[in-house]
C-alpha cells in the first residue's frame, strides 16, 4: 500500500482469535484499500474463513482492532454488513424458491428500498448470466449456476465491499473462468473485493494485492508478480523422473544453496536462473517454467498449498 | 455504486426493516410449501377431534356440563397451536442452522440475532392463530354453537404459538443432535398435552398435580380458549393471558441466549 492510496475499506489490527486452544487468527495486521481486489491465500486452517466471519461480526475477536468501511466491528457491524455483500464458501440457497425470489428475498434483507428492488433483483440476475433461468427454482440449477446465483444475491445492493469465501472451490475449470468473469466486472466497477482461496491461478489473475496467510498471520504481502519476483525469483527448472533421480537434483542444488519443491512425480528447482550453467548440465533435461504464486507459498511456509 | 443509504445512527436492537427481512423469507417460502404445512397441521387435530369426539363421547355424554364433543373440539385447538409451534421451532430451526447453513447467510446481513428468531417466532405464532381455528370449525360442523369469542381464538393461538415456538428454537440450540428430539417429545410434549385439560379435565388428578398443571403454559391455553368459546372469566382469563406472556418472554430470552452461542463465535 503507497501512501497515496485512499483510505482502506477494511483494516484490521493485532486481531487474535482462539478456539480453545487453537489461535486460529494470531495477531493478524492487515489493510485492503478501496476499489482493489486482495486474495487471502493459504491452506485450509490458515485461518482465512474465520477472519471473513470476524468482518460481518459472526466471530469475534478476542482482541485486535478492525475497522470494516469505517465501522468499529463488531460494534457497529450491522452498519458494515448493509453495505457489504458476502459470498459464503457453503452454499445456503432456498432451493425451494425461485432464482428470482431468492434475489429478492436478499434485497429485503439487504435493504433494498421497495420501490427499487424489482430494478435491483433484474439488474443482479442480468449480472450474473441468471436472467433467462429467473422463474426456475433453485433446485434446478447446475453447480456453477447456484454459485453464480450465490453471488447474484450477496450483489443486489450494490455492496461496496464483497467478502468471497472460496469462490470457484469445487468447481470445474471452465465454469471457474465464469466466476471470474464475474470478479473482474465487480473490480471494474470500483468494488472493494475481499477474496480467500487456495487455488493460486485464481489470486493470480484476479487480484490486484496478495495476503499470504498461514498459521493465523499473514507472512507475505504484495502484487502476485512482486511475491514472486521477490521470493521464487524468474524460474524454475523442473525435473520428472523416479525417485532417485529426484532425489540426486534434490542433493546436487541444496548442497550449493539452493531451495527445491516436489509436486507429485517431479521436483522444481526454484530461482534457476541464478544455477550455474556447469550444474545445470550435469542435471541433464529439466523443463523451465516460471515461477508462480505455489513457489512462493511452499518457500514462505514449507506447507502445500492445494491438496 | 450504493442504492441504500447506510444507517449511520446508532442502531436499535430490534429494527422493523431488519424484522421484515426475515418476515418476508418465510412468507415467501411459506408460498411455496403451504399445502404440506397446513395438511398436517389442521387434518391431525381435525382426526384428533373426530377420534377422540365420538370415541370417547360414546362413552362421556358431557363433561363440566358441556357436551363431550364440544369439550375436545375446544381442547384440540390447543394441541393444534402446540404441534404447529413447538415442532416448527424445534425441526425448522434446527436444520435452517445446522444443515442448510440458512442463518449464516441471514447473519450476514444487516440482520441480528435477535431479530432473526424473533421475526420467525411471529411468523410460526401466526400460523399458530390461523391453524388453531381449524379443529373450532370442525367443531362447529359437529354442533358447536358460534359465539362473539370465538374471535380471540386466533389471538390466544397467536400468543401459545409464540411462547411454543421459543421453545422450540430454545430446543434447538441445546439438544445434542436432531435425534433428541424425540426425547422431547416424549418427556416433555406428551405430558404437557396430557397435563393441560385438552382432552378430559385434570380434576380427576391429586391436588399436586393440578397445581402443577399451572406451570403448564398449555393449561392456560386450554382454559383460555374455553373461556372464550363457553363464557368468558374475566379475572382468571387475565391470569391466563399473564402466565402466558411470561412463558413468551423467557423462552424468547433463553431462545436468544442459547441461539446467539450457536451462531456467533
Amino acid at each position: 500500500m503507497t501512501p497515496s492510496s485512499p483510505a482502506p475499506a477494511l483494516s484490521l489490527r493485532a486481531v487474535v482469535k482462539s478456539f480453545g486452544d487453537l489461535r486460529a487468527v494470531d495477531g493478524l495486521d492487515l489493510d485492503v484499500p478501496g476499489g482493489t481486489c486482495l486474495g487471502l491465500l493459504g491452506p485450509n486452517g490458515a485461518g482465512k474463513s474465520t477472519t471473513m466471519r470476524m468482518l460481518t461480526g459472526q466471530a469475534v475477536p478476542d482482541s485486535g482492532e478492525i475497522l470494516v468501511l469505517g465501522h468499529p466491528v463488531p460494534r457497529e457491524s450491522k452498519q458494515a454488513r448493509a453495505r457489504m455483500g458476502v459470498v459464503p464458501q457453503r452454499e445456503n440457497l432456498d432451493d425451494e424458491l425461485t432464482v428470482r425470489q431468492n434475489v429478492a428475498v436478499w434485497a429485503t434483507l439487504l435493504r433494498v428500498p421497495r420501490r427499487e428492488r424489482d430494478r435491483a433483483v433484474l439488474r443482479a440476475l442480468e449480472m450474473a448470466q441468471l436472467a433467462d433461468r429467473a422463474e426456475s427454482r433453485a433446485a434446478t440449477l447446475s453447480g456453477g449456476m447456484r454459485r453464480r446465483l450465490l453471488i447474484a444475491r450477496a450483489l443486489v445492493h450494490g455492496p461496496d465491499l464483497v467478502l468471497l469465501d472460496e469462490p470457484t472451490v469445487g468447481l470445474d475449470p471452465q465454469v471457474r473462468g465464469e466466476i471470474w468473469v464475474l470478479v473482474d466486472r465487480l473490480r471494474s466497477d470500483g468494488v472493494t473485493v475481499l477474496m480467500s482461496t487456495h487455488y493460486i491461478e485464481e489470486a493470480e489473475r484476479l487480484c490486484d494485492d496478495v495476503a499470504v496467510m498461514s498459521h493465523g498471520r499473514v507472512i507475505a504481502r504484495g502484487t502476485p508478480a512482486a511475491l514472486v519476483t521477490e521470493h521464487a525469483g524468474v524460474e524454475a527448472l523442473e525435473f520428472y523422473g523416479p525417485p532417485d533421480r529426484l532425489q540426486r537434483v534434490e542433493d546436487a542444488v541444496t548442497r550449493i544453496g539452493f531451495r527445491t519443491r516436489r509436486t507429485g512425480p517431479s521436483v522444481s528447482v526454484l530461482r534457476a536462473e541464478a544455477l550455474p550453467q556447469q550444474v545445470v548440465d550435469e542435471l541433464g533435461d529439466g523443463a523451465r517454467r516460471a515461477s508462480n504464486l505455489e513457489d512462493v507459498f511452499v518457500l514462505l511456509t514449507g506447507e502445500k498449498l492445494e491438496d | 455504486m450504493a442504492l441504500t443509504q447506510a444507517p449511520e445512527q446508532r442502531l436499535r436492537a430490534v429494527e422493523t426493516t431488519a424484522f421484515a427481512g426475515v418476515f418476508t423469507r418465510e412468507t415467501t417460502l411459506f408460498r411455496r410449501v403451504w399445502r404440506s404445512t397446513t395438511f398436517g397441521s389442521v387434518v391431525e387435530p381435525t382426526i384428533n377431534l373426530i377420534a377422540f369426539g365420538f370415541g370417547f363421547g360414546a362413552l362421556v355424554s358431557t363433561v363440566q356440563g358441556i357436551p363431550y364433543v364440544q369439550y375436545v373440539g375446544t381442547g384440540v385447538v390447543a394441541s393444534a397451536v402446540l404441534f404447529s409451534s413447538v415442532f416448527a421451532g424445534m425441526f425448522d430451526t434446527y436444520v435452517k442452522r445446522y444443515y442448510m447453513k440458512t442463518y449464516d447467510g441471514i447473519l450476514a446481513t444487516p440482520v441480528d440475532v435477535p431479530e432473526l428468531f424473533l421475526a420467525e417466532a411471529t411468523w410460526i405464532a401466526v400460523k399458530s392463530g390461523v391453524y388453531g381455528c381449524a379443529p373450532l370449525l370442525v367443531a362447529m360442523v359437529f354442533g358447536l354453537p358460534p359465539s362473539w369469542g370465538m374471535l380471540a381464538i386466533p389471538f390466544i393461538g397467536f400468543l401459545t404459538g409464540f411462547g411454543f415456538a421459543f421453545m422450540g428454537q430454545w430446543f434447538s440450540g441445546i439438544v445434542p443432535s436432531i435425534d433428541s428430539f424425540s426425547y422431547v417429545q416424549s418427556a416433555l410434549v406428551t405430558p404437557l398435552l396430557l397435563l393441560s385439560g385438552v382432552f378430559f379435565p385434570l380434576t380427576g388428578f391429586p391436588t399436586w398435580v393440578q397445581k402443577l398443571a399451572e406451570l403448564n403454559p398449555l393449561y392456560h391455553c386450554v382454559q383460555l380458549v374455553r373461556d372464550a368459546v363457553f363464557g368468558w372469566q374475566p379475572v382468571d382469563d387475565v391470569w391466563h393471558v399473564v402466565a402466558l406472556t411470561v412463558f413468551a418472554v423467557v423462552m424468547g430470552l433463553l431462545a436468544v441466549r442459547v441461539l446467539r452461542q450457536c451462531l456467533i463465535d
